[in-house]
Protein backbone atom coordinates (compact mmCIF):
# COMPACT_ATOMS: atom_id res chain seq x y z
CA UNK A 1 0.00 0.00 0.00
CA UNK A 2 1.41 3.42 -0.89
CA UNK A 3 0.81 6.84 0.77
CA UNK A 4 -0.77 6.33 4.51
CA UNK A 5 -3.11 8.44 5.50
CA UNK A 6 -4.06 6.76 9.22
CA UNK A 7 -2.28 5.13 11.15
CA UNK A 8 -2.93 3.27 14.30
CA UNK A 9 -0.91 1.40 16.49
CA UNK A 10 -1.53 -1.06 19.62
CA UNK A 11 -5.10 1.33 20.08
CA UNK A 12 -7.01 0.40 23.38
CA UNK A 13 -10.14 1.89 23.91
CA UNK A 14 -12.34 1.49 26.95
CA UNK A 15 -15.74 2.53 28.11
CA UNK A 16 -15.21 3.11 31.80
CA UNK A 17 -13.42 -0.55 32.54
CA UNK A 18 -15.13 -2.29 29.65
CA UNK A 19 -12.80 -3.01 26.73
CA UNK A 20 -14.38 -1.80 23.31
CA UNK A 21 -11.06 -2.23 20.70
CA UNK A 22 -8.43 -4.46 21.88
CA UNK A 23 -5.01 -3.42 20.23
CA UNK A 24 -5.75 -1.66 16.92
CA UNK A 25 -3.50 -1.68 14.52
CA UNK A 26 -4.12 -0.75 10.96
CA UNK A 27 -3.09 1.35 7.98
CA UNK A 28 -5.65 3.59 5.99
CA UNK A 29 -4.42 4.03 2.48
CA UNK A 30 -4.95 7.72 0.88
CA UNK A 31 -7.49 8.02 -1.93
CA UNK A 32 -9.23 4.49 -1.11
CA UNK A 33 -12.36 3.51 0.54
CA UNK A 34 -11.63 1.41 2.78
CA UNK A 35 -14.49 -0.37 4.78
CA UNK A 36 -14.99 -1.58 8.12
CA UNK A 37 -17.05 -4.28 8.33
CA UNK A 38 -18.25 -6.94 11.47
CA UNK A 39 -21.88 -7.57 13.91
CA UNK A 40 -23.17 -4.87 15.66
CA UNK A 41 -21.03 -3.97 18.75
CA UNK A 42 -17.61 -4.76 17.73
CA UNK A 43 -16.34 -1.98 17.81
CA UNK A 44 -16.21 -0.86 14.33
CA UNK A 45 -18.36 2.68 14.86
CA UNK A 46 -16.38 3.03 17.56
CA UNK A 47 -12.94 2.78 15.91
CA UNK A 48 -14.70 5.56 13.04
CA UNK A 49 -15.64 7.99 15.96
CA UNK A 50 -11.89 7.78 17.25
CA UNK A 51 -10.49 8.89 14.16
CA UNK A 52 -12.44 12.53 14.12
CA UNK A 53 -12.15 12.65 17.92
CA UNK A 54 -16.07 12.30 18.04
CA UNK A 55 -15.76 10.33 21.47
CA UNK A 56 -13.87 13.07 23.24
CA UNK A 57 -17.85 13.49 23.48
CA UNK A 58 -18.77 10.98 26.21
CA UNK A 59 -17.11 11.46 29.67
CA UNK A 60 -16.33 7.64 30.05
CA UNK A 61 -13.70 6.76 26.64
CA UNK A 62 -10.04 6.46 27.38
CA UNK A 63 -7.97 5.39 24.62
CA UNK A 64 -4.67 3.99 24.70
CA UNK A 65 -2.00 4.12 21.89
CA UNK A 66 -1.44 6.08 18.90
CA UNK A 67 -3.59 7.71 16.23
CA UNK A 68 -1.57 9.06 13.17
CA UNK A 69 -2.78 11.15 10.69
CA UNK A 70 -0.62 12.10 8.28
CA UNK A 71 2.15 10.89 11.09
CA UNK A 72 0.65 13.25 13.76
CA UNK A 73 -0.75 11.67 16.78
CA UNK A 74 -4.63 13.13 16.58
CA UNK A 75 -4.80 12.28 20.65
CA UNK A 76 -1.38 14.37 21.50
CA UNK A 77 -2.41 17.45 23.55
CA UNK A 78 -1.24 19.98 21.26
CA UNK A 79 -4.15 18.83 18.57
CA UNK A 80 -6.58 21.26 18.37
CA UNK A 81 -9.76 19.20 17.94
CA UNK A 82 -11.63 21.56 16.03
CA UNK A 83 -8.87 21.56 13.17
CA UNK A 84 -9.09 17.72 13.53
CA UNK A 85 -12.58 17.91 12.69
CA UNK A 86 -12.44 19.92 9.62
CA UNK A 87 -9.97 17.67 8.38
CA UNK A 88 -11.57 14.70 9.09
CA UNK A 89 -15.11 14.94 8.13
CA UNK A 90 -18.17 12.55 9.22
CA UNK A 91 -21.27 11.66 7.51
CA UNK A 92 -23.17 9.48 10.35
CA UNK A 93 -25.94 6.94 10.20
CA UNK A 94 -28.78 9.19 10.18
CA UNK A 95 -29.20 12.04 8.24
CA UNK A 96 -28.72 14.91 9.82
CA UNK A 97 -29.31 17.84 8.60
CA UNK A 98 -30.16 21.05 10.41
CA UNK A 99 -33.15 22.80 10.34
CA UNK A 100 -32.14 25.68 8.37
CA UNK A 101 -32.80 26.19 4.13
CA UNK A 102 -30.47 23.81 2.30
CA UNK A 103 -27.92 26.33 0.98
CA UNK A 104 -27.63 27.20 4.70
CA UNK A 105 -26.68 23.56 5.79
CA UNK A 106 -24.07 23.93 3.08
CA UNK A 107 -22.87 26.98 4.28
CA UNK A 108 -22.82 26.66 7.65
CA UNK A 109 -19.04 25.17 7.65
CA UNK A 110 -17.60 27.53 5.86
CA UNK A 111 -19.16 30.06 7.57
CA UNK A 112 -18.16 29.23 10.76
CA UNK A 113 -14.43 28.88 9.70
CA UNK A 114 -14.89 32.74 8.72
CA UNK A 115 -16.19 32.70 5.25
CA UNK A 116 -18.89 35.06 4.74
CA UNK A 117 -18.42 36.66 1.22
CA UNK A 118 -21.50 36.12 -0.68
CA UNK A 119 -20.01 35.26 -3.84
CA UNK A 120 -17.24 32.92 -2.36
CA UNK A 121 -20.27 31.56 -0.16
CA UNK A 122 -22.29 31.02 -3.08
CA UNK A 123 -19.38 29.13 -5.14
CA UNK A 124 -18.64 26.34 -2.09
CA UNK A 125 -22.32 25.96 -2.27
CA UNK A 126 -22.73 24.96 -5.53
CA UNK A 127 -19.47 23.11 -5.95
CA UNK A 128 -20.43 20.76 -2.63
CA UNK A 129 -24.03 19.87 -3.95
CA UNK A 130 -22.07 19.14 -7.00
CA UNK A 131 -19.70 17.38 -5.88
CA UNK A 132 -22.52 15.03 -3.40
CA UNK A 133 -24.25 14.60 -7.19
CA UNK A 134 -27.25 16.47 -5.82
CA UNK A 135 -27.10 20.00 -7.30
CA UNK A 136 -29.73 19.20 -10.28
CA UNK A 137 -32.32 18.47 -7.47
CA UNK A 138 -31.51 20.88 -5.00
CA UNK A 139 -30.87 24.12 -7.39
CA UNK A 140 -34.39 25.31 -7.75
CA UNK A 141 -34.95 25.25 -3.87
CA UNK A 142 -31.68 26.13 -2.46
CA UNK A 143 -33.79 28.48 0.23
CA UNK A 144 -36.41 25.93 1.54
CA UNK A 145 -36.07 23.60 4.14
CA UNK A 146 -33.59 20.95 3.91
CA UNK A 147 -35.71 19.35 6.33
CA UNK A 148 -38.32 18.90 3.01
CA UNK A 149 -35.76 16.70 0.79
CA UNK A 150 -36.23 12.88 1.27
CA UNK A 151 -34.47 10.47 2.89
CA UNK A 152 -32.10 9.67 0.11
CA UNK A 153 -31.22 13.50 -0.52
CA UNK A 154 -30.83 14.80 2.71
CA UNK A 155 -27.86 12.23 3.11
CA UNK A 156 -26.07 13.27 0.09
CA UNK A 157 -26.83 16.93 1.29
CA UNK A 158 -24.62 16.03 4.75
CA UNK A 159 -22.30 14.80 2.23
CA UNK A 160 -22.16 17.67 0.46
CA UNK A 161 -21.97 19.78 3.72
CA UNK A 162 -18.95 17.84 5.00
CA UNK A 163 -17.28 18.61 1.04
CA UNK A 164 -17.69 22.19 1.72
CA UNK A 165 -15.57 22.76 4.64
CA UNK A 166 -12.60 20.99 2.19
CA UNK A 167 -11.82 17.91 4.46
CA UNK A 168 -9.36 15.31 3.55
CA UNK A 169 -10.53 12.20 5.15
CA UNK A 170 -14.37 11.61 5.00
CA UNK A 171 -15.51 8.70 7.69
CA UNK A 172 -19.28 7.74 7.39
CA UNK A 173 -20.97 5.75 9.71
CA UNK A 174 -23.38 3.56 8.04
CA UNK A 175 -24.54 6.14 5.65
CA UNK A 176 -26.93 4.41 3.86
CA UNK A 177 -28.21 1.85 5.96
CA UNK A 178 -31.90 3.85 6.47
CA UNK A 179 -32.17 4.41 2.77
CA UNK A 180 -33.93 2.26 0.23
CA UNK A 181 -32.25 0.81 -2.95
CA UNK A 182 -31.80 3.17 -5.32
CA UNK A 183 -31.05 6.08 -2.88
CA UNK A 184 -28.43 3.88 -1.77
CA UNK A 185 -26.91 2.78 -5.03
CA UNK A 186 -26.59 6.54 -5.73
CA UNK A 187 -24.88 7.11 -2.12
CA UNK A 188 -22.18 4.34 -3.47
CA UNK A 189 -21.71 5.60 -6.64
CA UNK A 190 -20.80 8.62 -5.10
CA UNK A 191 -18.43 7.48 -2.66
CA UNK A 192 -16.25 5.78 -5.57
CA UNK A 193 -16.16 9.31 -7.12
CA UNK A 194 -15.14 10.95 -3.84
CA UNK A 195 -12.23 8.63 -3.26
CA UNK A 196 -10.15 10.26 -6.41
CA UNK A 197 -10.03 13.27 -4.29
CA UNK A 198 -10.66 12.06 -0.31
CA UNK A 199 -9.92 9.28 1.80
CA UNK A 200 -13.10 7.11 2.93
CA UNK A 201 -13.41 4.87 5.92
CA UNK A 202 -16.96 3.57 5.97
CA UNK A 203 -19.16 1.29 7.89
CA UNK A 204 -21.22 -0.71 6.91
CA UNK A 205 -23.03 -3.81 7.65
CA UNK A 206 -24.05 -4.52 4.24
CA UNK A 207 -21.45 -7.13 2.96
CA UNK A 208 -22.20 -6.61 -0.85
CA UNK A 209 -21.98 -2.97 0.13
CA UNK A 210 -19.06 -3.17 0.96
CA UNK A 211 -17.74 -5.74 -1.66
CA UNK A 212 -19.19 -3.47 -4.61
CA UNK A 213 -17.29 0.34 -2.97
CA UNK A 214 -14.26 -0.56 -0.92
CA UNK A 215 -10.55 -1.35 -1.72
CA UNK A 216 -9.75 -2.73 1.46
CA UNK A 217 -11.76 -3.91 4.48
CA UNK A 218 -11.23 -4.91 7.81
CA UNK A 219 -13.47 -7.35 9.80
CA UNK A 220 -13.61 -6.13 13.30
CA UNK A 221 -14.87 -9.27 15.55
CA UNK A 222 -15.74 -8.14 19.76
CA UNK A 223 -13.22 -5.31 19.77
CA UNK A 224 -10.55 -7.13 17.65
CA UNK A 225 -9.20 -6.23 14.32
CA UNK A 226 -9.38 -10.10 12.90
CA UNK A 227 -8.68 -9.18 9.58
CA UNK A 228 -7.54 -6.60 7.32
CA UNK A 229 -6.87 -6.88 3.53
CA UNK A 230 -7.45 -6.05 0.17
CA UNK A 231 -11.56 -6.16 -0.45
CA UNK A 232 -11.25 -8.43 -3.13
CA UNK A 233 -8.45 -11.21 -1.34
CA UNK A 234 -11.12 -10.73 2.13
CA UNK A 235 -14.04 -12.03 -0.06
CA UNK A 236 -12.76 -14.18 -2.21
CA UNK A 237 -10.08 -16.18 -0.22
CA UNK A 238 -9.39 -14.65 3.80
CA UNK A 239 -7.29 -16.24 5.73
CA UNK A 240 -9.00 -16.26 9.02
CA UNK A 241 -11.65 -18.71 9.63
CA UNK A 242 -13.98 -16.46 11.68
CA UNK A 243 -13.81 -13.87 8.55
CA UNK A 244 -15.11 -16.68 6.19
CA UNK A 245 -18.12 -17.48 8.89
CA UNK A 246 -19.16 -14.36 8.99
CA UNK A 247 -18.62 -13.03 5.17
CA UNK A 248 -20.50 -16.14 4.23
CA UNK A 249 -23.44 -15.21 6.70
CA UNK A 250 -22.90 -18.13 9.48
CA UNK A 251 -22.76 -15.84 11.93
CA UNK A 252 -23.02 -11.89 12.46
CA UNK B 1 -68.42 -18.73 36.77
CA UNK B 2 -71.08 -16.11 35.53
CA UNK B 3 -71.14 -14.48 39.50
CA UNK B 4 -67.92 -14.78 39.18
CA UNK B 5 -67.42 -12.70 35.87
CA UNK B 6 -70.44 -10.63 36.90
CA UNK B 7 -68.62 -9.26 39.98
CA UNK B 8 -65.67 -8.73 38.20
CA UNK B 9 -67.37 -6.58 35.94
CA UNK B 10 -69.61 -4.59 38.31
CA UNK B 11 -66.03 -3.93 40.30
CA UNK B 12 -64.58 -2.91 36.91
CA UNK B 13 -67.74 -0.85 36.14
CA UNK B 14 -68.30 1.14 39.30
CA UNK B 15 -64.50 1.97 39.48
CA UNK B 16 -64.43 3.70 35.62
CA UNK B 17 -67.29 5.65 36.96
CA UNK B 18 -65.59 6.79 39.69
CA UNK B 19 -62.34 7.63 37.52
CA UNK B 20 -64.95 9.85 35.04
CA UNK B 21 -67.09 11.25 38.23
CA UNK B 22 -64.06 12.55 39.65
CA UNK B 23 -62.56 13.91 36.10
CA UNK B 24 -65.92 15.73 35.95
CA UNK B 25 -65.60 17.48 39.26
CA UNK B 26 -62.46 18.77 37.76
CA UNK B 27 -64.71 20.61 34.83
CA UNK B 28 -67.05 21.56 37.02
CA UNK B 29 -64.99 23.20 39.52
CA UNK B 30 -62.93 25.30 36.58
CA UNK B 31 -66.71 25.80 35.23
CA UNK B 32 -68.13 27.28 38.38
CA UNK B 33 -65.16 29.75 39.06
CA UNK B 34 -65.02 30.77 35.63
CA UNK B 35 -69.03 31.48 35.41
CA UNK B 36 -68.61 33.03 38.91
CA UNK B 37 -65.84 35.33 38.00
CA UNK B 38 -67.43 36.49 34.16
CA UNK B 39 -70.74 37.29 35.76
CA UNK B 40 -69.16 39.15 38.72
CA UNK B 41 -66.88 40.97 36.52
CA UNK B 42 -68.47 41.21 32.90
CA UNK B 43 -69.91 44.62 33.69
CA UNK B 44 -66.80 46.12 34.82
CA UNK B 45 -64.83 45.17 31.93
CA UNK B 46 -64.70 48.35 30.24
CA UNK B 47 -62.10 50.28 28.76
CA UNK B 48 -62.43 53.12 31.50
CA UNK B 49 -62.21 50.82 34.37
CA UNK B 50 -59.10 49.35 32.29
CA UNK B 51 -57.69 53.07 32.13
CA UNK B 52 -58.30 55.22 34.94
CA UNK B 53 -56.93 55.40 38.16
CA UNK B 54 -58.75 54.55 41.06
CA UNK B 55 -61.14 56.84 42.90
CA UNK B 56 -63.46 57.54 45.98
CA UNK B 57 -61.18 56.25 48.31
CA UNK B 58 -61.16 53.05 46.21
CA UNK B 59 -64.39 52.33 46.37
CA UNK B 60 -65.19 53.34 42.12
CA UNK B 61 -62.38 54.16 39.33
CA UNK B 62 -60.18 51.51 37.73
CA UNK B 63 -57.56 49.78 37.83
CA UNK B 64 -54.95 51.22 35.17
CA UNK B 65 -51.92 51.69 37.91
CA UNK B 66 -52.31 48.00 38.68
CA UNK B 67 -51.99 46.75 35.17
CA UNK B 68 -49.29 49.03 34.55
CA UNK B 69 -47.14 48.12 37.92
CA UNK B 70 -48.33 44.21 37.22
CA UNK B 71 -46.62 45.00 33.54
CA UNK B 72 -43.56 46.21 34.93
CA UNK B 73 -43.00 43.66 37.39
CA UNK B 74 -43.03 41.19 34.88
CA UNK B 75 -41.18 42.76 32.43
CA UNK B 76 -38.22 43.57 34.78
CA UNK B 77 -38.62 40.56 36.29
CA UNK B 78 -38.09 38.74 32.46
CA UNK B 79 -35.20 40.39 31.56
CA UNK B 80 -33.54 39.34 35.00
CA UNK B 81 -34.74 36.15 34.86
CA UNK B 82 -34.43 34.85 31.38
CA UNK B 83 -30.87 35.36 30.70
CA UNK B 84 -29.91 34.23 33.93
CA UNK B 85 -32.53 30.96 33.45
CA UNK B 86 -31.08 30.54 29.91
CA UNK B 87 -27.45 30.81 30.67
CA UNK B 88 -28.20 28.27 33.70
CA UNK B 89 -30.03 25.85 31.80
CA UNK B 90 -27.48 25.55 28.98
CA UNK B 91 -24.43 25.23 31.59
CA UNK B 92 -26.68 22.03 32.91
CA UNK B 93 -27.67 20.50 29.93
CA UNK B 94 -24.51 21.20 27.31
CA UNK B 95 -21.46 21.69 29.93
CA UNK B 96 -21.84 19.95 33.40
CA UNK B 97 -21.40 16.39 33.14
CA UNK B 98 -24.57 14.30 33.81
CA UNK B 99 -23.56 13.48 37.36
CA UNK B 100 -21.22 15.51 38.62
CA UNK B 101 -21.53 16.73 41.98
CA UNK B 102 -21.84 20.62 40.84
CA UNK B 103 -25.21 19.46 38.35
CA UNK B 104 -26.31 17.36 41.18
CA UNK B 105 -26.23 20.69 43.71
CA UNK B 106 -27.74 22.73 40.67
CA UNK B 107 -30.60 20.15 40.08
CA UNK B 108 -31.27 19.91 43.32
CA UNK B 109 -31.24 23.79 43.86
CA UNK B 110 -33.63 24.57 41.55
CA UNK B 111 -35.96 21.89 42.39
CA UNK B 112 -35.62 23.24 46.06
CA UNK B 113 -36.30 26.50 44.71
CA UNK B 114 -39.45 25.36 42.87
CA UNK B 115 -41.04 24.03 45.98
CA UNK B 116 -40.23 27.11 48.36
CA UNK B 117 -43.47 29.10 49.78
CA UNK B 118 -43.53 32.16 48.15
CA UNK B 119 -44.02 33.88 50.94
CA UNK B 120 -40.39 32.96 52.08
CA UNK B 121 -39.11 34.26 48.29
CA UNK B 122 -40.72 37.55 50.18
CA UNK B 123 -38.98 37.40 53.28
CA UNK B 124 -35.86 36.69 51.46
CA UNK B 125 -36.47 39.78 49.04
CA UNK B 126 -36.60 42.10 52.61
CA UNK B 127 -33.71 41.15 53.94
CA UNK B 128 -31.31 40.34 51.10
CA UNK B 129 -32.43 42.86 48.39
CA UNK B 130 -33.49 45.49 50.73
CA UNK B 131 -32.15 45.41 53.80
CA UNK B 132 -28.85 44.53 52.30
CA UNK B 133 -28.41 45.25 48.92
CA UNK B 134 -30.30 48.51 49.29
CA UNK B 135 -29.25 49.73 52.77
CA UNK B 136 -25.81 48.89 51.21
CA UNK B 137 -26.13 50.82 48.24
CA UNK B 138 -27.44 53.87 50.51
CA UNK B 139 -24.68 53.66 52.38
CA UNK B 140 -22.22 53.67 49.99
CA UNK B 141 -23.30 56.08 47.07
CA UNK B 142 -25.87 58.19 48.96
CA UNK B 143 -24.00 58.86 52.19
CA UNK B 144 -26.89 57.02 54.04
CA UNK B 145 -29.79 58.95 52.24
CA UNK B 146 -32.52 56.75 52.25
CA UNK B 147 -33.54 55.47 48.66
CA UNK B 148 -32.98 52.21 47.40
CA UNK B 149 -32.95 50.64 51.05
CA UNK B 150 -36.73 50.20 50.88
CA UNK B 151 -39.60 48.25 49.04
CA UNK B 152 -39.60 49.13 45.47
CA UNK B 153 -40.06 47.53 41.84
CA UNK B 154 -36.98 46.62 41.36
CA UNK B 155 -36.60 44.74 44.50
CA UNK B 156 -39.89 43.46 43.93
CA UNK B 157 -39.34 42.18 40.16
CA UNK B 158 -35.50 40.93 41.40
CA UNK B 159 -37.64 38.63 44.39
CA UNK B 160 -40.09 37.64 41.79
CA UNK B 161 -37.74 36.80 38.94
CA UNK B 162 -35.91 34.20 41.97
CA UNK B 163 -39.05 32.78 42.46
CA UNK B 164 -39.60 32.44 38.66
CA UNK B 165 -36.28 30.76 37.98
CA UNK B 166 -37.27 27.30 38.15
CA UNK B 167 -39.87 27.64 35.39
CA UNK B 168 -37.51 29.22 33.60
CA UNK B 169 -34.48 26.65 34.02
CA UNK B 170 -36.40 23.75 33.40
CA UNK B 171 -38.54 24.47 29.99
CA UNK B 172 -35.41 25.97 28.88
CA UNK B 173 -33.36 23.12 29.71
CA UNK B 174 -36.52 20.67 27.58
CA UNK B 175 -36.33 22.33 24.98
CA UNK B 176 -32.38 22.10 24.97
CA UNK B 177 -32.62 18.64 25.39
CA UNK B 178 -35.03 18.08 22.45
CA UNK B 179 -32.25 19.12 19.61
CA UNK B 180 -31.09 15.47 18.70
CA UNK B 181 -27.49 14.88 20.25
CA UNK B 182 -27.01 13.91 16.18
CA UNK B 183 -27.86 17.77 14.94
CA UNK B 184 -24.53 18.64 18.10
CA UNK B 185 -22.26 15.77 16.45
CA UNK B 186 -22.92 17.31 13.07
CA UNK B 187 -22.21 20.55 13.90
CA UNK B 188 -19.16 19.54 15.69
CA UNK B 189 -17.93 16.89 12.79
CA UNK B 190 -17.81 20.17 11.02
CA UNK B 191 -15.10 21.80 13.13
CA UNK B 192 -17.49 24.13 15.21
CA UNK B 193 -16.56 24.71 18.36
CA UNK B 194 -19.32 23.86 21.13
CA UNK B 195 -19.94 27.54 21.84
CA UNK B 196 -20.57 28.13 17.79
CA UNK B 197 -22.92 24.76 17.97
CA UNK B 198 -24.98 26.13 21.04
CA UNK B 199 -25.44 29.50 19.58
CA UNK B 200 -26.03 27.96 16.21
CA UNK B 201 -27.90 24.93 16.38
CA UNK B 202 -29.25 24.60 19.86
CA UNK B 203 -30.13 27.99 20.66
CA UNK B 204 -32.18 28.87 17.38
CA UNK B 205 -33.20 25.23 17.96
CA UNK B 206 -34.57 25.80 21.23
CA UNK B 207 -36.09 29.33 20.58
CA UNK B 208 -40.07 27.99 21.24
CA UNK B 209 -38.78 26.56 24.55
CA UNK B 210 -37.15 29.73 25.76
CA UNK B 211 -40.14 31.40 25.14
CA UNK B 212 -42.22 28.87 26.20
CA UNK B 213 -40.55 29.40 29.54
CA UNK B 214 -40.25 32.88 29.76
CA UNK B 215 -44.34 33.50 29.29
CA UNK B 216 -44.72 30.43 31.39
CA UNK B 217 -42.45 32.66 34.06
CA UNK B 218 -44.16 35.91 33.33
CA UNK B 219 -47.81 34.18 33.99
CA UNK B 220 -46.65 32.85 36.95
CA UNK B 221 -45.96 36.49 37.95
CA UNK B 222 -48.23 38.59 37.18
CA UNK B 223 -50.68 36.11 39.61
CA UNK B 224 -48.25 35.71 42.44
CA UNK B 225 -48.61 38.20 45.84
CA UNK B 226 -46.29 37.17 48.45
CA UNK B 227 -43.24 37.39 46.75
CA UNK B 228 -43.70 41.33 46.94
CA UNK B 229 -45.88 42.37 49.63
CA UNK B 230 -43.16 43.22 51.51
CA UNK B 231 -40.48 44.14 48.81
CA UNK B 232 -42.84 46.82 46.62
CA UNK B 233 -46.29 46.56 46.21
CA UNK B 234 -48.16 49.20 47.37
CA UNK B 235 -51.83 49.94 49.04
CA UNK B 236 -52.74 53.15 46.80
CA UNK B 237 -50.47 55.11 44.55
CA UNK B 238 -51.77 58.62 43.32
CA UNK B 239 -48.98 58.28 40.86
CA UNK B 240 -47.39 55.32 38.23
CA UNK B 241 -43.74 54.32 39.00
CA UNK B 242 -41.36 56.63 37.56
CA UNK B 243 -38.36 54.96 37.93
CA UNK B 244 -37.18 51.72 39.73
CA UNK B 245 -37.03 52.97 43.09
CA UNK B 246 -40.71 53.79 43.23
CA UNK B 247 -43.09 51.39 44.52
CA UNK B 248 -46.37 50.34 42.60
CA UNK B 249 -49.64 48.76 42.43
CA UNK B 250 -50.42 45.35 41.12
CA UNK B 251 -53.89 43.34 40.17
CA UNK B 252 -52.91 40.51 42.71
CA UNK B 253 -52.50 42.55 45.67
CA UNK B 254 -54.89 44.83 44.63
CA UNK B 255 -57.78 42.54 44.62
CA UNK B 256 -56.10 41.28 48.32
CA UNK B 257 -56.70 44.43 49.91
CA UNK B 258 -59.93 45.23 47.94
CA UNK B 259 -61.32 42.13 49.92
CA UNK B 260 -59.74 42.58 53.49
CA UNK B 261 -58.62 45.87 53.98
CA UNK B 262 -61.13 48.09 52.14
CA UNK B 263 -63.59 49.98 54.28
CA UNK B 264 -66.57 49.25 52.43
CA UNK B 265 -65.92 45.45 51.39
CA UNK B 266 -69.28 45.00 49.52
CA UNK B 267 -69.57 48.18 47.93
CA UNK B 268 -66.03 47.31 46.06
CA UNK B 269 -67.22 43.89 45.23
CA UNK B 270 -67.37 44.88 42.05
CA UNK B 271 -64.13 46.03 41.14
CA UNK B 272 -62.74 42.85 42.78
CA UNK B 273 -64.85 40.72 40.42
CA UNK B 274 -63.30 43.13 37.54
CA UNK B 275 -59.64 43.36 38.87
CA UNK B 276 -60.31 39.47 39.19
CA UNK B 277 -61.37 38.83 35.43
CA UNK B 278 -58.94 40.98 34.39
CA UNK B 279 -56.19 39.16 35.93
CA UNK B 280 -57.34 35.93 35.23
CA UNK B 281 -57.56 36.88 31.01
CA UNK B 282 -54.23 38.10 31.61
CA UNK B 283 -53.14 34.54 32.60
CA UNK B 284 -55.20 33.02 30.41
CA UNK B 285 -53.71 34.58 27.53
CA UNK B 286 -50.41 33.97 28.38
CA UNK B 287 -50.92 30.71 28.90
CA UNK B 288 -52.42 30.21 25.59
CA UNK B 289 -50.25 32.47 23.92
CA UNK B 290 -47.03 30.05 25.31
CA UNK B 291 -49.41 27.11 23.89
CA UNK B 292 -49.71 28.69 20.35
CA UNK B 293 -46.13 29.87 20.04
CA UNK B 294 -44.78 26.05 20.77
CA UNK B 295 -47.26 24.98 18.62
CA UNK B 296 -46.29 27.42 15.62
CA UNK B 297 -42.73 26.72 16.12
CA UNK B 298 -42.79 23.23 16.46
CA UNK B 299 -44.46 22.80 13.12
CA UNK B 300 -42.12 25.16 11.77
CA UNK B 301 -39.22 22.87 12.56
CA UNK B 302 -40.90 19.76 10.98
CA UNK B 303 -41.85 21.45 7.68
Amino acid sequence: MKNIKIHTENMYLYYGSKMALNNISIDIPENKVTALIGPSGCGKSTFLRSLNRMNDLIDSVKIEGNILLDGINIYDKNIDVVSLRKKVGMVFQKSNPFAKSIYENIAYGPRINGINNKSELNDIVEKSLRNAAIWDEAKDRLHDSALGLSGGQQQRLCIARTLAVNPEIILMDEPASALDPISTSKIEELIVQLKENYTIVIVTHNMQQAARISDNTAFFYLGELIEYNKTKKIYTNPDKKQTEDYISGRFG
Amino acid sequence: MMLQKFKRDAKGFIFEGLTLASALIIIAILVVMLVVIIIGGKDMFTWEFLSTFPTDGMTKGGIFPAIFGTAMLVIIMSIAAVPFGTITAIYLTEYAKENSIIAKSIRFAVRTLAVIPSIIYGLFGLGFFIKFVGTGMDNVFLGGQLKWGQPNILWASLTMALLTLPVVIVSVEEALKTIPRELREASLALGATKWQTIRKVVLPGSFSGIMTGTILAVSRGAGEVAPILFTGAAYYLATLPGSLSDQFMVLGYHIYIMATQSANVDQTLPIQFGTTLVLLLLTFSLNFTAVILRYRIRKKRIA
